[in-house]
């Protein structure tokens, strides 16, 4: 069968319309040498062959499997059960797509509202919605909503220095031409209070990150009423393995929560797909993007679920509808709901007690050694900064040749002023063997 | 359904009232709109304070099936809204020329009203926008 829908008659008819007398015509401003080039391609193989050939080019690259990994910055290395992956290989979940008729599907839409619900209870905010395509874009929609919540009137953005380089980079590739300002992460001197100062009437919202980027926790008491004092509303990226131990965004009156979904369940695959987590407050749920699944009663008083407030989507409230996102990352939400209702509150907050005491022992004995510091007087999560005695590039490619062991951030990659400075990153992953040998191989480097 | 107009109202093509009362307007959606629209379930209102050009689109009215916006007929500053609609958006239904009123606003221009319909202009014009078979 033919999977082209046209026939020639319709093909004449085009082409007449057009005023061309082939489909050829139509590359004629391609020179005659370029339209079908000779493809210099080597004879098949069989799979046999191909599968070995791909195994051989795979174990070229340095992985998870045999490698030491302290690198984090915004993707982590944690434990995912085999539940998960047991739960998201089942047909009955096979598309990784929001149901275009939605509800058909209410086993799909029930994961979703669970996903919500924990998302709720761990960012400690009213509504979540069905997900983002990760942390940076989850960023962007909350600066969107933010300006919408004012109404378009307020046109500035405070952003703290201290939230991941990419997703301040995503947000202002959202805002541009949209005759809005970024301010405040120009300089990383500009602590809390500087920024909270900077928030005035013309602001919609303070941008923060919870731990920041170089893993600090900041007490955020008293921020959100600063913020709110100015009409502008806090919205506050965070991680969530390090909620399972700390107060939550909602616990400090935060109007948005949101965050890189990945640590929960989901393996660190060259980047992506990630999965984007986005709460808030309720009084603002038609300003929020994405999908939203609801919990009804049928017409028996039977509980259901549906997509809710549709509404607000842009294929209802087209160009007046607060984001252009109509879609969610369904796969690894479900993946998320798993690892969440897998691990439960014990097992979330044991996994990041874990990262927080390997991280501080980690932290402990690089800064004991000569020529490295690290600044011990901030409370942190699962990541800190070391001051290296060399350039973090050079320390990273000894580190991976010599040792086998994947090295932490350069963060002058992002911060020019931050030369020779590493973040580095533990989990639950990192062993207190490999935590011995990372530390051994930074002293051995330093001699 | 037989359309309702009230005829202390004056009306847009784009199917809002106005209904003048001193220097103040009320304005809302008319019968016509409210049937169009079907069960409405929230209204976004402007805030005490915003001013609007004659047409400009002051708010969102939502139903179960769209979301329109809403415009104001002629041009003015926003002094009240009807806080009813939060917990009761129904009211838009059940009384769209009374207690289902959108907001209150201080009407910049009378002459502006002139270019408005009358209610039995407007019934007319209903009539041909449903002969045509659209809004």
């Amino acid at each position: 069968m033919t999977y082209v829908p046209h026939t020639d008659a319709d093909r004449r008819a085009m082409l007449a319309r057009i005023g061309v007398e082939s489909v050829e015509d139509l590359f004629g401003d391609v020179p005659t040498g370029y339209r079908f080039p000779g493809l210099d391609l080597p004879e098949p193989l069989s799979e046999l062959e191909v599968m070995a050939e791909l195994r051989e080019a795979s174990e070229a690259n340095a992985d998870l499997q045999h490698n030491a990994c302290f690198l984090g910055a915004g993707a982590y290395h944690h434990f995912v059960p085999s539940v998960v992956d047991h739960v998201i290989s089942r047909s009955e979940f096979y598309t990784a797509y929001t149901p275009y008729q939605p509800e058909i599907s209410q086993g799909t839409l029930q994961t979703i509202f669970e996903y919500q619900t924990m998302i709720c209870e761990l960012t400690g905010m009213e509504v979540s919605n069905a997900s983002h395509y990760d942390g940076a874009t989850a960023l962007a929609e909350a600066v969107i909503m933010a300006l919408s919540v004012g109404r378009g009137r307020r046109t500035k953005v405070v952003m703290a220095p201290s939230v991941h380089p990419e997703y301040r980079a995503t947000a202002r590739t959202y805002v541009q031409g949209a005759g809005v300002q970024v301010v405040g992460d120009d300089r990383l001197e500009n602590d809390l209070q500087a920024l909270v100062e900077m928030v005035d009437d013309d602001t919609a919202c303070l941008v923060v990150q919870y731990p920041d980027f170089f893993g600090r926790i900041r007490d955020l008491t008293g921020v959100a009423d600063a913020v709110h004092a100015r009409g502008a509303l806090l919205a506050v990226a965070c991680n969530p393995i390090a909620l399972g131990l700390l107060k939550p965004p909602g616990a400090f009156d935060a109007d948005i929560a949101l965050g890189e979904g990945q640590p929960l369940g989901i393996p660190l695959s060259f980047g992506g797909p990630y999965l984007g987590f986005f709460a808030c407050k309720e009084q603002y749920v038609r300003r929020m993007a994405g999908r939203l699944v609801g919990e009804t009663v049928d017409l028996d008083g039977t509980r259901g679920y549906v997509l809710t407030l549709s509404t607000r989507e842009q294929h209802i409230r087209r160009q007046r509808a607060t984001s252009n996102i109509c879609t969610n990352q369904g796969l690894n939400v479900l993946a998320a709901a798993t690892y969440l209702a897998g691990m439960g509150r014990c097992g979330l907050s044991q996994v990041a007690k874990l990262c927080y005491h390997r991280a501080h022992y980690a932290a402990e004995a690089i800064s004991v050694l000569d020529g490295y510091t690290v600044d011990l007087s901030l409370p942190f999560f699962h990541e800190f900064v070391v001051g290296c005695p060399r350039p973090v590039r050079e320390i990273n490619e000894i580190l991976l040749d010599e040792y086998g062991i994947i090295g932490g951030y350069d963060l002058a990659r992002d911060y020019p002023e931050l030369e020779n400075q590493m973040l580095v990153c533990v989990t639950e992953m990192n062993s207190a063997d490999e935590i011995d040998a990372l530390v051994q191989a930074l002293e051995e480097l330093d001699s | 359904m037989p359309v309702k107009v009230d005829s202390r109202c004056r009306y847009a093509k784009t199917h809002e009232w106005v209904r003048v009362e001193g220097d103040m307007g009320y304005v809302g959606i008319t019968d016509y709109a409210q049937q169009q629209l079907s069960d409405v379930v929230f209204v976004e209102m402007p805030e005490v304070g915003d001013s609007f050009e004659k047409g400009e689109a002051f708010g969102v009215v939502e139903s179960v099936k769209a979301a329109s916006d809403v415009y104001l007929p002629v041009a003015g500053e926003v002094v009240e809204l009807n806080e009813e609609l939060e917990d009761s958006p129904d009211l838009v239904n059940r009384d769209p020329y009374g207690d289902g009123w959108f907001v209150k606003f201080v009407i910049e221009d009378h002459d502006e009203l002139d270019s408005l319909m009358d209610a039995e202009a407007y019934q007319q014009f209903v009539e041909r926008v449903k002969d045509e078979g659209g809004q």
